[in-house]
């Protein structure tokens, strides 16, 4: 078997210092193989984001070991650490993340023109992936002419565009309707079902349902990690899920 | 990620704020434009001084008395002036101390020397057609090259004409003017306070440097004049011209220890030299800090401006950590944030310098307070640089210290 895609180890974080210190994470270890679909669960509060962001290398943990692709992230220097949040991580925020009066098509060309990727291709691939969210029709519209969801699935194109072995995303429906939330899980559930592996961080059930592995966090810690499909297999999917 | 690529972003973000990236680069553009127009006017000043100080004569000393009104030319009309003699026991300049000064042994330095008496307001009359001339010379013919006075029609006199006292004249072009209007001067009758003069020659025009006007002159042989009108006096000054440029200082060293000798000083000497040289360089400093001044006034002007760029760096590095954390996010090394960034100020600061230097090179080519700018090349250099130099610096605090955030530091910024 390949190594895991991603693997931390008794991993902990600390914000702040002396009485006003915060452990958001307390020893977390965690794998997650290739072709896994996995979503965070927990109350507010319980470090899910504070793991999110270290999985995609936006922040450093105070201690404890992680690994992409069997490489010690711990270990990189900064440029390093741009290549790789570059090629191997998509990240999908909560609050999109679009950067304002540029195209859609634009925004979503930004990985690739920062990993050094030619003017054709870039566009081609650009293209391409918003074709994919569903977006052929939008590419020129800037993100305050896009609704919510539209806007989620640029950023979703965006984070694919340079097809990463990682597709993190904190709270990906948090702020989308029903409607939305649909469209963004379909895409999700359709790149899961083409082998790419995810990690989702979600309040609801009925997203959590979508995955194929379920871990939830309490105060920091992993209290549940619940297989709901196989590793191998499609994610189980309920086609369009009635609330 | 190439340069191509930067210079887009760095552009794309210009644009976003039109208004503000037009004011900074208009604060950079004033800022440079005052720095090369200021030392401009500064050297073109200092430049029509010296032209002013050169057109006096090339390496000339000027020896005059150093007591007032001695001499005695004072009187209006001048005829009647005459041997008022020395006052104190300070001796009068005589034509014997202008022989001595020609002494090859004692004054190998000097190349000729011109005795000079002036009559002030002379009136001259041709015809129905008079002018108070404001200045007759009486003098030898070495006067007109010594004080750099060229004959532009007919001839100087010559020494026959001085010792044969000949009653001839040169003019200058606005007695010229004032008697003849058109007709050529040369050749005819003029009087001179009621005494005859023959026109032999008209002086090239000087032009007027600052209230007086250089061409209102007639210059007659030294003993003409004395005879008909100054009287065999003492000389209002002596004109020694000097063999070369370096010469002029041994000249007064020489010339002072003739007069000296003659005069019998001791102490303190009962006439003074004006150095040409020395007149310049001191002009010259003082033109110099005239310069400095301005470029100080305008170098302030200048660095307003890049604080101007400065706040704008910081306003937008600010506004924008957002969206450095997006780009960190995604992958852009901390070179292309700050590439990007420094790209953004150092076009704003070289657009507003190119600007500013079109200003200026437009504004050169007018008349300032009276004077003609002069570009000085290396003010333009370094009104450019200076420019870019502050947008590189300023701009690239506030971008470095955002480009090494950690993505989620930036993403946090509010
Ligand atoms: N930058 C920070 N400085 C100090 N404390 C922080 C910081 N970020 C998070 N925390 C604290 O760490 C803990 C975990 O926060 P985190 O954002 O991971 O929670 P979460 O599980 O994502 O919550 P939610 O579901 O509300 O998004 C919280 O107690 C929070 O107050
Ligand atoms: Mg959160």
């Amino acid at each position: 078997m390949t190594a895991p895609v991603l693997q931390v180890k008794d991993l902990v974080k600390e914000y702040g210092e002396g009485d006003a210190k915060v452990r958001a994470l307390r020893g977390v270890s965690l794998e997650v193989e290739r072709g896994d679909y996995v979503a965070v669960m927990g109350a507010s509060g319980s470090g899910k984001s504070t793991l999110m962001n270290i999985l995609g290398c936006l922040d450093v943990p105070t201690s404890g070991r992680y690994l992409i692709d069997g490489a010690d992230v711990g270990s990189l220097d900064e440029h390093r650490l741009a290549v790789l949040r570059n090629r191997r991580v998509g990240f999908v925020f909560q609050s999109f993340n679009l950067i304002p009066r540029m195209s859609a098509l634009a925004n979503v060309e930004l990985p690739l023109v920062y990993g050094g990727v030619g003017q054709a291709e870039r566009r081609a691939r650009a293209l391409e992936a918003l074709e994919r969210v569903g977006l052929a029709e939008r590419v020129h519209h800037e993100p305050n002419q896009l609704s919510g969801g539209q806007q989620q699935r640029v950023a979703v194109a965006r984070a694919l565009v340079t097809a990463p072995a990682l597709l993190l995303a904190d709270e990906p429906t948090g702020n989308l309707d029903t409607a939305s939330t649909r469209d963004v899980l379909r895409i999700l559930d359709e790149l899961s079902e083409s082998g790419r592996t995810i990690v989702l961080i979600t309040h609801e059930d009925d997203v959590a349902a979508h995955a194929k592995r379920v871990i939830r966090l309490v105060d920091g810690e992993i209290v549940e990690d619940r297989r709901q499909a196989p590793v191998g297999g499609p994610p189980p999917r309920r086609t369009g899920a009635a609330r | 990620m190439n340069q191509v690529e930067i210079l887009r972003f760095a552009l794309r973000g210009l644009l976003a704020n039109k208004m503000r990236s037009a004011l900074t680069t208009l604060g950079i553009l004033i800022g440079v434009a005052a720095v090369i127009l200021l030392v401009a006017v500064g050297e073109g000043s200092s430049r029509s001084i010296q032209q002013n100080i050169q057109r006096l004569g090339a390496n000339t000393l000027t020896i005059s008395p150093s007591f007032s009104g001695g001499g005695g030319f004072g009187g209006p009309g001048g005829g009647g002036g005459g041997n008022t003699g020395p006052r104190t026991q300070a001796r009068p300049l005589t034509l014997a101390d202008a022989k001595a000064l020609t002494d090859r042994a004692a004054a190998p330095s000097v190349r000729s020397v011109s005795p000079v008496v002036t009559a002030g307001s002379a009136t001259a009359a041709y015809g129905a057609a008079s002018h108070s001339v404001a200045q007759l010379v009486g003098t030898y013919p070495s006067y007109f090259e010594a004080t750099n006075k060229p004959v532009e029609q007919g001839t100087y006199f010559f020494n026959d004409d001085v010792l044969a006292a000949r009653k001839v004249i040169v003019l200058g072009r606005t007695v010229v003017e004032e008697l003849f209007g058109t007709v050529d001067p040369v050749g005819k009758q003029v009087s001179v306070s009621g005494v005859p003069f023959t026109v032999v020659g008209v002086l090239k025009e000087a032009g007027s440097s600052g209230t007086q006007d250089a061409d209102d002159v007639a210059v007659a042989p030294l003993p003409a004049v004395q005879q008909s009108l100054s009287g065999f006096g003492s000389l209002s000054s002596i004109v020694v011209q000097a063999t070369g440029a370096a010469a002029t200082t041994t000249a007064q060293a020489e010339v002072t220890a003739v007069l000296n000798q003659r005069h019998g000083v001791t102490t303190s000497p009962d006439y003074r030299i004006l150095n040409q040289a020395t007149l310049q360089e001191t002009v010259s400093e003082a033109t110099g800090t005239f310069t400095v001044l301005l470029a100080a006034v305008a170098a302030i002007s200048l660095l307003v401006g890049g604080i101007g760029i400065t706040n704008i760096m910081l306003v937008t590095v600010t506004e924008r950590t957002r969206e450095i954390g997006i780009r960190k996010a995604v992958g852009a090394p901390r070179g292309a944030i700050l590439g990007q960034f420094l790209m953004e100020a150092t076009l704003l600061s070289l657009v507003g310098g190119l600007l500013g230097v079109l200003v200026a090179f437009a504004g050169t080519r007018f008349a300032i307070a009276g004077i003609q700018p002069v570009l000085v090349p290396s003010s333009v250099a370094l009104a450019l640089g200076v420019s870019v130099g502050i947008g590189l610096f300023f701009g690239g605090y506030p971008a470095n210290r955002a480009a090494g955030l950690r993505p989620i530091q930036a993403l946090r910024h509010e």
